[in-house]
């Protein structure tokens, strides 16, 4: 029975590890300017990973195959203490996954600080996010550069008032656009506010290798820059109620000056 | 890399006759006050997320106002102080009366804090500060009423006959606790309220 | 041991022990609210049974969802008539499924079952104690969690729809009532309610279990004589008792959020359903605070009774001590505190100063020392053993196998960067299936193939068991490994259908899960099957018939009412004296002596 389980262990291990391997199912290509940083601290990652998965299970493995009893005897043979006792694994262990630890919070808190914890470049484009049961809507300046305010007693979606504008007293907010697509041109900094009007959810887009949720009462910054064109999928990560599933939108990259046409043809929203 | 056996074959020694000596050694006679002893434990963590609780909530928030504590609370500080003095002296003298005068003392001050609550409640006191109140005194309250089911529990024991004085210790433990408590959460509502 | 200086004054020991443990008469008092440790133990393994039945054919009804959206589900119809009629579920419907599921696991059976009911069939034995310091208290411990049950059972019939904020329940929608939709009204409200009763039960549970190890160890009972799974529920009782005393106050200032007005955790400015909210200033990352600072110590609360049970068994079944114990309970010991440093490692991505990621991460990724060690010793106590294969040493060893698997996803998700792009995705569900749900039920299988006929005093099916073992180990295999490739390709967790153009290519995979969930839920019967035959029909069990040694195995299966039949062990040797040349041609020596 121990060579049994030996072999299924095995065989286990083995076929996991080859369809990571061969990456069978895997990310979408990166079209980030920083995912390729993302893509290669989880590619570091899986490969140690892989490697002590694989170890520790055919470890098992073999010990169990070697050491088990076989047929209906009882064993006699001898029974021994491994090399060293408990002290060669507790170096192994402090050591091996030590060094590992080291390596990835050096190298992956860097990685994550220049997604997270730093500023959008100045010129980025600013736009406003808006998340609610269950659609984003996303918000330009409009000519003026600057946003209206957002008031949420106004904000109602029978009159397609999404971000709660007051367009009567407010000028800034006159020429506010407002699309339901994320439209953004390629290779040119972006920067996003993201607004909750009800409960939380989150903004995840596989290809840009973001996401960050929105959380209500606070407005959340967020960055990146995208470089080829195309059209992506944008959906919601955190559980938001029964339409969650269905809660989703379009990240349309575009060539900045097929966005600065695109622009140029949006209605403001008043 | 050399193998190593096990420790040379050893005989055991003779299996020791199992004992039938009474129950009751070991720490056996300790037990109720290690478990109030954890019960405190259990308790001050409770109120130390409640406490992080409100200083999370009342940064920052502008709708947080300093509630005023009805001066009844004051009076009932001294009535809860004072059970704590009675159920000292009690357990020094290993007196029953001790109890008596705990609990009802006790009852007092969940007494006073219900008209405290009433108090709040016709003058209308609302926002987030009048909520930390009501949950951090309510669940005081629970604490205190838990204990005097103790305290009528270690009376019952002593008049049936038990006459051991770790569940009167543990119960007293426990009392000051409440006290204690209770003057920290009168602090931190006075500061922080 | 040192002589306490309380004690029963002027009474004397017959009197203490008729006032301490009377022999119960009536039924009545004999099964049903019995005080006895052992009784109570396998009340919370029959709740955890009749829990994880429930949770199991709730994952059954998801799995069939996922993988057939449209197809009706025979007989769900006539259940749920307003959740899935015609038997296709509403995606709402399908929430609920979800989070009573999570709930239900996580509480009703991988805190009760390794913890709770293991615990306290064995705990007072290990340490030749005849009950728990406190056995009314427990008592009341399990009948107030019976109560947390039935409350939130209770969440599926109530007028309105049951739950449906999964079982992290994060606020505002889980606080602001009926506005958010479906599942909001009574349903979220019982949650609240019974997971704070539950906090109630587990606080006086580990009270029982600290004060018991603390208190009535029996003479020659050192601490470093205490058996591993002993060492590892002493453990767990510790942390839960932090943890559900954090959870339990959170739960109330939920409860209050949501029926007296109160804004704990909902902010101002809110519009739901087209309706402003009359709510100000609360906080949502305030409950995401407060609950994984429970909850991640519940991950180990789940795990670590795994970790004992297997420490326990292994040796055993290898007929050689454990790989170095102090070694094994330090590491106990670092993982109970480091699980309380921890828990932002689950809100990297909440909106929390980006920069306290890092600060989360770091103890998450040190974590896995200890958890790696204690690993390697379990391989390295299999190294040059006569490895004896039951039902029981099949698990343990399996749970060896899920664990590392379980494990080292943990390694991604630790890693802020990496966790931006597998945050929210079936790599999560994957990883804590394998490490939490997995692991901790081959630590649930072991036991009971392990102590069934100490329990019964019937031994269980070798030849069921082992099957049992082999179809259940390639079985979650099947379900919890493909996860992983779905997370990685982006499939987004929650979904009650998969209707993003990028999900499509997908679906094929989740039809996979789908049947290997049926199939290794359709073995569980078998489990099941021999579970209950064994009990009723099972051949007579001998006192030790593992040749074990610790001290549940010196007295009689089932053991007497108050353990020892009036005696008391005394212990002069540790737990793990195994590969020894003892009297009478054995190779083990019981801890008391015989």
């Amino acid at each position: 029975m121990g060579r049994l389980f030996a072999v299924v262990v095995s065989l286990i291990a083995l076929i996991s590890a080859a369809i990571f391997a061969l990456h069978t199912w895997w990310l979408p290509v990166d079209i980030s300017t920083h995912g390729s940083r993302i893509d290669r601290q989880l590619n570091e990652t899986m490969i140690v990973a892989g490697i002590l998965f694989v170890a520790a299970q055919l470890a098992l493995a073999a010990f169990v195959w070697r050491f088990g009893e076989r047929g209906g005897t009882r064993a006699t043979w001898p029974i021994k203490v491994f090399p060293g006792g408990a002290t060669p694994m507790v170096v192994i262990a402090t050591v091996l996954v030590g060094i590992e630890i080291l390596v990835l919070t050096f190298v992956g808190s860097k990685v994550w600080a220049s997604v997270y914890q730093s500023e959008a470049a100045p010129g980025a484009l600013q736009i406003d996010v808006l998340a609610e049961q269950f659609a984003f809507y996303f918000r330009y300046a409009g000519a003026d550069g600057k946003f209206g305010v957002i008031h949420p007693e106004k904000m109602s979606d029978a009159d397609q008032n999404f971000f709660g504008l007051d367009p009567a007293s407010d000028t800034t907010a006159r020429d506010d656009i407002v699309v339901a697509t994320l439209v953004i041109p390629a290779d040119q900094p972006v920067a996003l506010r993201l607004h909750t009007k009800d409960v939380g959810h989150s903004f995840y887009v596989r290809e840009v290798r973001i996401q960050q949720d929105f959380v209500p009462g606070m407005v959340i910054p967020l960055h990146f820059t995208a470089t080829t064109p195309g059209k992506y999928e944008l959906v919601c990560t955190q559980l938001c109620g029964l339409g969650h599933y269905n809660m989703r939108a379009y990240v349309e990259v575009k060539s900045p000056t097929d966005f600065a046409q695109w622009l140029k043809e949006q209605a403001p929203a008043f | 890399m050399s193998i190593s056996v096990l420790p040379p074959m050893r005989t055991s020694p003779p299996p020791p006759a199992v004992a039938t000596e009474p129950r009751g050694g070991d720490g056996r006679g300790q037990v109720a006050r290690t478990g109030v002893w954890i019960g405190i434990g259990a308790i001050s963590m409770t109120f130390a997320a409640l406490t992080s609780a409100l200083v999370v909530r009342a940064s920052g928030a502008p709708d947080w106002h300093h509630l005023h504590l009805p001066a009844l609370l004051y009076v009932n500080t001294l009535v809860l102080l004072g059970s704590s003095i009675t159920v000292e002296i009690g357990r020094r003298r290993r007196a029953v009366s001790g109890l008596s005068l705990t609990i009802v003392l006790g009852g007092l001050f969940v007494v006073g804090q219900v008209f405290a609550w009433r108090q709040l409640i016709t003058q209308q006191v609302a926002g987030p500060s009048a909520a930390f109140f009501y949950v951090l005194t309510v669940l005081h309250a629970a604490h205190v009423l838990g204990g005097m089911t103790g305290l009528v529990y270690v009376q019952h024991r002593m008049r049936t006959g038990v006459v051991s004085m770790v569940p009167y210790q543990a119960a007293a433990l426990y009392w000051h606790f409440m006290a204690i408590l209770w003057l920290y959460l009168l602090t931190l509502l006075t500061i922080r309220g | 041991m040192s002589e306490h200086t309380g004690g029963y004054e002027r009474a004397t020991a017959a009197k203490i022990a008729e006032l301490k443990h009377p022999p119960p008469q009536s039924f009545l008092r004999r099964h049903v609210f019995s005080i006895d440790h052992k009784v109570i133990g396998r009340q919370y393994l029959d709740l955890a049974l009749v829990a994880v039945f429930t949770g199991m054919v709730l994952s059954w009804l998801m799995r069939l969802h996922l993988g057939w959206p449209d197809a009706p589900i025979p007989g769900l119809g006539k259940i749920a008539p307003a959740g899935a009629a015609g038997g296709v579920m509403t995606p709402e419907y399908y929430l609920a499924l979800m989070t009573m599921h999570g709930t239900i696991m996580v509480f009703f059976v991988l805190t009760t079952a390794p913890f709770a009911g293991f615990g306290n069939f064995v705990l007072p034995i290990h340490v030749g104690a005849e009950d728990m310091a406190f056995p009314r208290i427990n008592m009341m411990s399990f009948w107030v969690t019976l109560v947390a049950f039935l409350v939130l059972i209770a969440a599926f019939f109530v007028g309105d729809q049951p739950p449906l904020s999964g079982w992290t329940a994060y606020a505002p929608l889980s606080a602001v009532g009926k506005d958010a939709g479906p599942g909001q009204g009574w349903g979220q409200t019982l949650w609240g309610i019974s997971i704070a009763i539950f906090c109630i039960a587990q606080l006086l549970g580990a009270l029982n279990f600290i004060a018991t190890t603390l208190d009535l160890r029996t003479k020659g009972m050192s601490l470093m004589r205490m058996p591993m799974a002993t060492w590892a529920w002493f453990i767990t009782a510790v942390i839960a008792l932090v943890a559900f005393a954090v959870l339990m106050p959170a739960c109330i200032l939920l409860i209050l959020d949501r029926v007296a007005g109160t804004s704990f955790f909902i902010p101002g400015g809110l519009v739901i359903s087209d309706q402003l909210q009359p709510h100000t200033g609360g906080s949502p990352l305030l409950w995401q605070h407060l609950f994984w600072f429970f909850g991640h110590p519940e991950v180990y609360i789940a795990i670590l009774p795994g970790f004992g049970i297997v420490s326990q068994i292994l040796p055993v079944f290898a007929r050689k001590p454990l790989l170095g114990p102090k070694v094994f309970i330090g590491c106990l010991a670092a993982i109970g505190f480091l699980s309380y440093t921890v828990w932002g490692h689950h809100m990297f991505l909440s909106g929390m100063n980006p920069f306290s990621a890092t600060l989360f991460s770091v103890p998450t990724l040190i974590i896995t020392i200890p958890a790696a060690i204690v690993t390697l010793l379990w391989i390295g106590t299999i190294y040059g053993a006569r490895l004896r294969f039951t039902s029981a040493s099949l698990f343990a060893l399996g749970f060896v196998s899920v664990f590392v698997s379980g494990g080292i996803s943990g390694f991604f998700l630790a890693q802020p960067s990496t966790d931006i792009y597998l945050h929210g995705t079936y790599f999560v569900v994957a990883h804590f299936h394998f490490v939490m749900g997995v692991a901790a039920m081959f630590g649930i299988f072991a036991g009971t193939y392990f102590w069934f006929p100490k329990m019964f005093g019937r031994m269980m099916n070798e030849t069921l068991g082992k099957w049992h073992f082999w179809l259940t180990f390639i079985g979650v295999y099947c379900i919890f490994m493909p996860m992983h490739y779905l997370g990685l390709a982006g499939n987004v967790r929650r979904y009650s259908a998969f209707t993003d153009d990028f999900l499509q290519p997908l679906i094929p995979l989740h039809r996979f899960i789908t049947i290997a969930a049926l199939f290794t839920g359709a073995v569980q019967l078998v489990f099941l099957y021999n579970l209950i035959r064994s009990r009723l029909r099972g051949p007579k069990a001998p006192d030790n018939p593992w040749e074990a040694t610790t001290l549940e195995w010196s007295t009689s299966s089932p053991p007497p009412h108050d353990n020892f039949g009036g005696r008391r062990p005394v212990v002069t040797h540790g737990p793990d004296e195994y590969g020894v040349a003892a009297s009478g041609g054995r190779d083990y020596t019981m801890q008391a002596g015989s």
